[in-house]
């Protein structure tokens, strides 16, 4: 009888294994469970500036008036439409109506004006505040128009209000929305987890019928480890991973028919940023050297398996009046060389460069070692921890001379003309090029000067400008509707549902 | 044993006192604050300056560690700084993942090596002690996160018996918690045990040649009578000791493990409270790791005048 049992049990538990696996029914999931590597320590996205606050709630739960698409062009959201006067000093936004927040607060003028004026307030720890400086007065005619008038022009302005920094906030929730937010997007806030999961539903009464989320429920899983991370995938506890953290696994992914894995690109510019005050590199001829003694192609190689871009300037394609330029100062070692030595270094210098502990820095740093030893500059690789440690060395107190980080900004060459900034950079061309690419209201017109400001930064070099991250976007077989590229730290997850 | 309490007590409040000190000033000359970690590459001068004003970070040294043990000693564990939610609650809901991991580890570590280490001891040079000494060397020498992704690989990925990472919170039911941490407590227990063998048997082989069991054999004991009887009972002690030794070694693995499978437990918040620069959650996470390591130990010396009488009586 016994042995009867335990036979019985053991079939049904190698019968059962498979059967468990399977999904209950053939209805296609209304979940998704999506990895990311860390938590953002609030979800206010007008508060704190890590990326992973608008990767988790930037589209899916908070809008702005204006949007970025897919492609990274600027399109209305809870502004139907907006124009620009004729000095293009005020832009006219027409709201739409019948939008609600998730709290039940009606969004008008004057909810816009209130984030507005919130953002630009003495006292603001917007982390983009800068941005927006440009905006003088906030005016609200009736209930659906917004006047903004600004100090000069700005064509930026409709981009950078698609910034998850500009979201619409609510005034009686604004200040509970890092730990409950409310806004007017198609997904609600749920339930966080801190340090495993925040949880998004979908909002029931959402503004845009046609484009409400297609999924009920929305799961974002933080997973820090690269190693965990795949074994997530695997084992099927997680769905997709939109930045998959282990490029060299990224293969296995792309083999496997269980899943989707589709490269696409990020904004994250990663550059090794030169300290311009600093001898020998207060001389350009010394850092043009050092760009030419960059193979860019061999380092994506070797910190990225050969995904992301390389860059010659702090653009990215999908900014305005992006040109290639990689060629200007393109890898010839002896031309780098004779250049060194023109520069008064025949036999090289020993540099230090602070690298943070992340995976793509650290192996980027040593790469740059190995090529630059090539010229006879011996380079001294300093880990610094970040955020904390690099912000205030690097960043504040400046004390470098050379380090490696990924800029996450959209369209942020405007911080080589900051002063101070941990750069060191001045050159008044380019501070006139950009102050006037951003003033530019005409399209073909800002294009043409952004496209100038990016050539003097590839001739100049206040940084080494090396490559364009990759977004290596796992996801599982049976789900559509993803972004492939990243131009807004983000992922919209609106138009996201699984067809099996 | 009142006096004995007393002096123990305040023994217990001048180490909590420095310990307090000692994390305090320690977090104050760890490069960086919260306020860059926030801001990120967008910090600014003014944005900067902002925050730690909004965060209340320009106060006086003397002033914030005076509101933190204040604080401590109403019971108030004040608010973190980056997530903004009381840290009580942070530290409840991280403990409810680490401490039953720890728990399950330990005994499983127990489970493990009691028998093993007995078994082995009985027949010292026999196949079982072959294979204990074995199991121990290896154990030992294995970190436990490279058996947590070996145990992941095989009971994970291949078998798919059971989850490979997160935990589904205990408000889903026992079953799927426990589900959850068993394979990250086996990774932990493995190590620990392979230590707990060794001891165990050397424990157990001493006592098995003591005069006390040389009697009760001469009296006529078999020798299975004079291994649990006799010689078992009295070699708990150094197992105890080692196992209240390793209790904080069981913690300090715990957050490898807690990365390796992705649990949120106390290694976890530690981790990331410190790279944000998450200074009261830090203070409170080490002081309360410290206090447990505190706490287990005293139980432990308790212990020993349980199992052995002759310690009693020297106090």
């Amino acid at each position: 009888m016994a042995a009867r049992t335990a036979s019985a049990l053991l079939a049904c538990l190698v019968l059962g294994l498979p059967a468990l696996a399977l999904p209950a029914s053939a209805q296609p999931r209304t979940d998704l469970v999506l990895g990311m590597i860390s938590e953002p320590p609030t979800l206010d996205p007008s508060a704190a500036a890590p990326i992973t606050i608008g990767q988790v709630v930037w589209q899916n739960l908070f809008e702005g008036l204006t949007r970025v698409d897919r492609d990274g062009a600027v399109v209305p959201q809870l502004a139907e439409s907006w124009s620009v006067s004729q000095d293009g000093l005020a832009y006219t936004f027409t709201l739409r109506e019948g939008v609600t927040f998730h709290n039940g607060q009606p969004f008008n003028a004057g909810s816009a004006r209130y984030t507005i004026e919130r953002i630009l307030a003495e006292g603001s720890t917007n982390p983009q505040r800068a941005a927006y400086a440009v905006i003088e007065a906030v005016e609200t005619p009736d209930d659906r128009t917004l006047v903004l008038r600004l100090s000069r022009p700005s064509g930026d302005l409709p981009f950078r209000l698609a910034q998850p920094a500009a979201v619409m906030v609510e005034e009686t929730s604004s200040g509970t929305n890092g730990t409950e937010p409310v806004g007017t997007g198609p997904f609600r806030f749920s339930d966080w987890r801190r340090g495993n999961e925040v949880t998004l539903t979908r909002s029931p009464d959402y503004w845009d019928e046609a484009g409400a989320a297609r999924l009920e429920q929305a799961t974002f899983r933080f997973i820090p480890d690269p190693q965990a991370a795949a074994a997530a995938l695997q084992a099927g506890d997680v769905d997709a991973f939109p930045l998959f953290p282990a490029p060299e696994l990224y293969p296995t992914f792309e083999a496997d028919e269980r899943f989707q894995a589709e490269p696409g690109l990020t904004q994250m510019k990663v550059v090794a940023g030169l300290n311009s005050e600093r001898a020998p590199l207060d001389d350009p001829r010394v850092r043009q050297a050092l760009m030419m003694a960059v193979d860019r192609q061999t380092l994506i190689e070797a910190v990225a398996s050969g995904f992301g871009l390389a860059i010659g300037s702090h653009h990215t394609p999908s900014d305005p009046g992006y040109a290639d330029l990689t060629g200007v100062h393109s890898y010839d070692p002896e031309a780098a060389r004779a250049l060194l030595a023109e520069a008064g270094y025949p036999d090289g210098f020993p540099l230090t460069i602070k690298a943070p502990q992340m995976p793509y820095a650290a192996r980027s740093a040593e790469i740059l070692q190995a090529l630059l030893a090539e010229v006879g500059v011996q380079i001294t690789i300093q880990p610094t921890e970040f955020p904390a440690s690099w912000v205030q060395q690097v960043l504040t107190e400046r004390d470098y001379e050379m380090t490696i980080i990924a800029h996450g900004e959209p369209l942020d060459i405007g911080i080589y003309a900051r002063d101070p900034y941990y750069f060191n950079y001045r050159n008044p061309a380019f501070d006139e090029t950009v102050a006037a690419a951003g003033e530019a209201v005409e399209e073909g017109e800002r294009a043409r000067l952004y496209g100038e400001a990016q050539a003097i930064l590839a001739e100049d070099v206040p940084a080494l400008f090396l490559y364009l991250q990759p977004k290596l976007s796992v996801w599982r077989a049976g789900l559509e509707g993803y972004w492939i590229d990243e131009p807004v730290p983000s992922n919209d997850l609106t138009e996201v549902r699984w067809t099996e | 044993m009142p006096k004995r309490f007393l002096r123990s007590l305040l023994g217990f409040a001048t180490t909590f006192l420095v310990l307090s000190v000692l994390i305090f000033a320690l977090m104050e000359i760890v490069p960086g604050d919260i306020a860059s970690a926030m801001l990120g590459t967008a910090a600014t001068p003014e944005t900067v300056a902002a925050l730690r004003a909004e965060l209340g970070l320009d106060a006086p040294a003397l002033q914030r560690y005076l509101a933190w043990v204040g604080g401590l000693l109403t019971g108030d564990l004040g608010t973190s700084l980056a997530y903004r939610v009381p840290v009580s609650g942070l530290i409840a809901e991280r403990m409810a993942v680490t401490l039953p991991l720890t728990l399950m580890a330990a005994t499983l570590a127990v489970a493990l090596a009691l028998p093993l280490g007995v078994l082995a001891a009985a027949r010292p040079g026999g196949p079982m002690d072959v294979l204990a000494t074995l199991y121990a060397q290896v154990g030992i020498a294995v970190p436990n996160f490279w058996i947590g992704l070996l145990l992941i690989l095989f009971v994970s990925l291949w078998l798919g018996l059971l989850p490979a990472s997160g935990f589904p919170g205990w408000d889903g039911g026992l079953l799927p918690g426990l589900r959850a941490l068993l394979l990250p407590a086996l990774a932990l227990a493995i190590p620990q045990s392979a230590v707990l063998t060794r001891v165990t048997r050397a424990s157990v082989v001493e006592a098995m040649n003591e005069d006390f069991v040389r009697t009760a054999r001469a009296k006529g004991a078999s020798v299975r009578r004079a291994l649990w009887r006799h010689a078992v009972p009295n070699a708990l002690v150094p197992v105890v000791t080692m196992l209240g030794l390793q209790f904080s070694f069981l913690i300090a693995g715990a957050v490898l493990v807690e990365n390796v499978f992705s649990l949120p437990g106390m290694g976890r918040l530690a981790w990331q409270a410190l790279a944000q620069r998450d200074l009261i959650v830090i203070q409170n996470v080490v002081f309360l790791f410290a206090a447990i390591v505190i706490a287990v130990n005293f139980v432990v010396d308790l212990l020993y005048t349980v199992l052995d009488p002759r310690l009693r009586r020297r106090a």
